[in-house]
């Protein structure tokens, strides 16, 4: 790992003024995925603005929202009493992603900004558009497995990795920064971006922002849902495909209905069809299994990944099913 | 435990000025290179890295296993090869180094974390314990005797990791069953397969209901 400067920042003003000074800096929270991608040499930062200190780690219930700082770490939003009661299809996915230890130390901004795990990003021997754009990209016609079926470009075939960030985009979350010039707010599911001709480009962050917090409407969603995460082992491994499964019943009646997908896009990518098409309809097991059906319906593969058009859609039919039945 | 921001030593973003620039405009190295026999002796002992070496550092206090220690280290460090390099407490493995495999795992202010992924610059004044600061004397650990009794191990690499998460995962309250023991141990992998004897090893400590 190449050595570089390391400060602490006092305040979430400060920390971006400091940034804001600096070419090659950058923010380090748990440091979890960027110490692992810096050890490869995969980014190569001269300063790292460590941002623990700011006061960022509150999980706090408002009116009609709740209201999670990014430093919050992933196993106490994953634990947290009021969390597990309101928002249990984010506990769920929380508890889904990684190990216990890395979820002591990873944070929610962090989370929702770690890189793709595809293996030609993280080797800096082979091409990649996303590392270094125009490179070309290893994956397409290479080993991708892994990879995306759903919005993925000429450039880049990658899926945004993430658990969490599934049930946040299910759960219509607004993700709240600070940059230089002030304050915003980004829609969840607007937060990520697909690859297009610029995959070097994972969100819609801006330089030098700094995610603040993130915050989730309250909803009916605590009772039918559910996290379905398929791996190549049953703990400690990214999704080969994911889904995010929120049903609100009444005498077995979809009132409402919140489909999300991880493992298949450069984004957590929202079934909306297949919510629009459930919804109003009595629950069935063909209704589900239509639901999948026409979810994977403009799924694109790419030779490594063809199983996943099956293994979405039966997911995605398991993931109500189970929802359903609590 | 010290708040992190009472240290006066600490570099923070008010003196940020960067230790390289300092060199760069300081014209230390300049200045030797006007004197052509110190500038030969400053090479041949390697002065100029010495003295960018010592300016790259950050000072460091930390406890590990009840000791204070106050380091100069490269921000660079991570936890794992402080452990290892620095203070040379090698009970703490290195496996994967990328947070793949838990050998690695100490406990940081009581939570288990990985310290290959942990830089060390960013534990001011953390209270570290390790697979060494376990036994009160001679007297082991329970869970140190509870994976001898288990034959919880074979090769014995993955075990310091393996001990450090099963203390942790009992105190979390996620030793519950022998299923929520294998969900919240699976950070920690075992290339020779003993997971089976792990699993006994945290149940009885767990049955035992002793304080950890
Ligand atoms: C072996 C392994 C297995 C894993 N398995 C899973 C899994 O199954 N599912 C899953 O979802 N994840 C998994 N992860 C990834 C893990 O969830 C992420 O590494 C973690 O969430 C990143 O959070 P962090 O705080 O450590 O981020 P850091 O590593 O500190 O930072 C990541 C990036 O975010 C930036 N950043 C951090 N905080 C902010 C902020 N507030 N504002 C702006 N920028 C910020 C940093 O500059 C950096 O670019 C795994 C990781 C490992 C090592
Ligand atoms: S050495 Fe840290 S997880 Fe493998
Ligand atoms: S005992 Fe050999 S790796 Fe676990």
């Amino acid at each position: 790992m190449k050595n570089f400067q390391i400060i602490r920042a006092l305040s979430s003003r400060t920390a971006v003024t400091n940034i804001s000074k600096e070419k090659e800096a950058m923010f380090i929270a748990g440091g979890t995925n960027l110490v692992d991608l810096m050890k490869k040499n995969v980014v190569a930062p001269d300063k790292l603005i460590d941002i623990n200190g700011l006061d960022l780690k509150k999980i706090e219930f408002l009116k009609g929202k709740v209201s999670i700082g990014a430093l919050a770490k992933n196993s106490q939003v994953a634990e947290d009493a009021t969390i597990k009661e309101k928002h249990p299809l984010l506990s769920l996915a929380l508890a889904a992603g990684a190990s216990q230890q890395i979820r002591h130390m990873a944070t929610v901004g962090g989370n929702m900004l770690q890189k793709t795990r595809c293996s030609y990003y993280y080797n800096t021997d082979m091409p990649c558009n996303k590392r270094t754009p125009k490179s070309g990209c290893g994956a397409i016609g290479g080993s991708n497995r892994m990879h995306a079926v759903f919005g993925a470009s000429d450039s880049c075939i990658a899926v945004h990795p993430s658990d969490m960030c599934i049930a946040l985009a299910a759960l219509d979350a607004q993700v709240l920064v600070e940059g230089p010039k002030g304050k915003r707010q980004i829609k969840f599911t607007d937060f990520h971006r697909l690859p297009g001709n610029t995959p070097e480009k994972d969100n819609n962050l801006e330089a030098k922002e700094l995610i603040t917090a993130i915050e989730i409407p309250d909803h009916n969603f605590t009772k039918n849902i559910h996290y379905l995460k398929v791996r190549d082992r049953t703990s400690y491994a990214f999704a080969l495909v994911s889904v995010a499964a929120a049903l609100d019943l009444k005498n077995n009646v979809i009132k409402d209905v919140r489909l999300a997908m991880g493992g298949v896009a450069h984004k957590p990518w929202r079934l909306t069809e297949a919510e629009e098409f459930l919804k109003g309809k009595t629950v069935s097991e063909e209704i589900f299994r239509q639901a999948g059906d026409l979810a994977m319906k403009g799924a694109r593969t790419y030779g490594g990944n063809d199983f996943k058009i099956t293994l979405g859609a039966n997911t995605i039919t398991e993931a109500l099913i189970i929802a359903a039945s609590k | 435990m010290a708040s992190k921001k009472n240290n006066p030593k600490e570099v923070t973003e008010n003196d940020s000025n960067s230790r390289r620039d300092f060199i760069k405009k300081s014209g230390l190295f300049t200045a030797l290179a006007f004197t052509p026999p110190s500038l030969v002796m400053a090479s041949e002992n390697k002065w100029d890295e010495k003295i960018a070496e010592y300016l790259e550092t950050v000072p460091l206090s930390i406890e590990v296993n009840g000791k204070k220690h106050n380091l100069n280290i490269e921000p660079r460090t991570t936890l794992l090869d402080l452990l290892r390099e620095q203070l040379q407490l090698t009970g703490t493995k290195k496996g994967c180094d990328h947070g793949q495999c838990g050998a690695c795992t100490v406990h940081v202010n009581g939570t288990r974390i990985l310290s290959c992924l942990t830089l060390a610059s960013m534990q001011q004044n953390a209270q570290v314990t390790t697979i060494e600061g376990l036994s009160n004397g001679k007297k082991l650990h329970p869970m140190q005797e509870a994976f001898i009794k288990h034959d919880g191990f074979q090769c014995g690499y993955c075990t310091p990791g393996q001990i450090m998460s099963g203390i942790a995962c009992i105190k979390e309250g996620h030793a519950n069953s022998r299923e929520e023991i294998r969900e919240y141990m699976s950070g920690n992998i075992c290339r020779c397969g003993a997971y089976h004897n792990i699993v006994d090893a945290i149940t009885e400590v767990k049955e035992g209901g002793k304080e950890l």
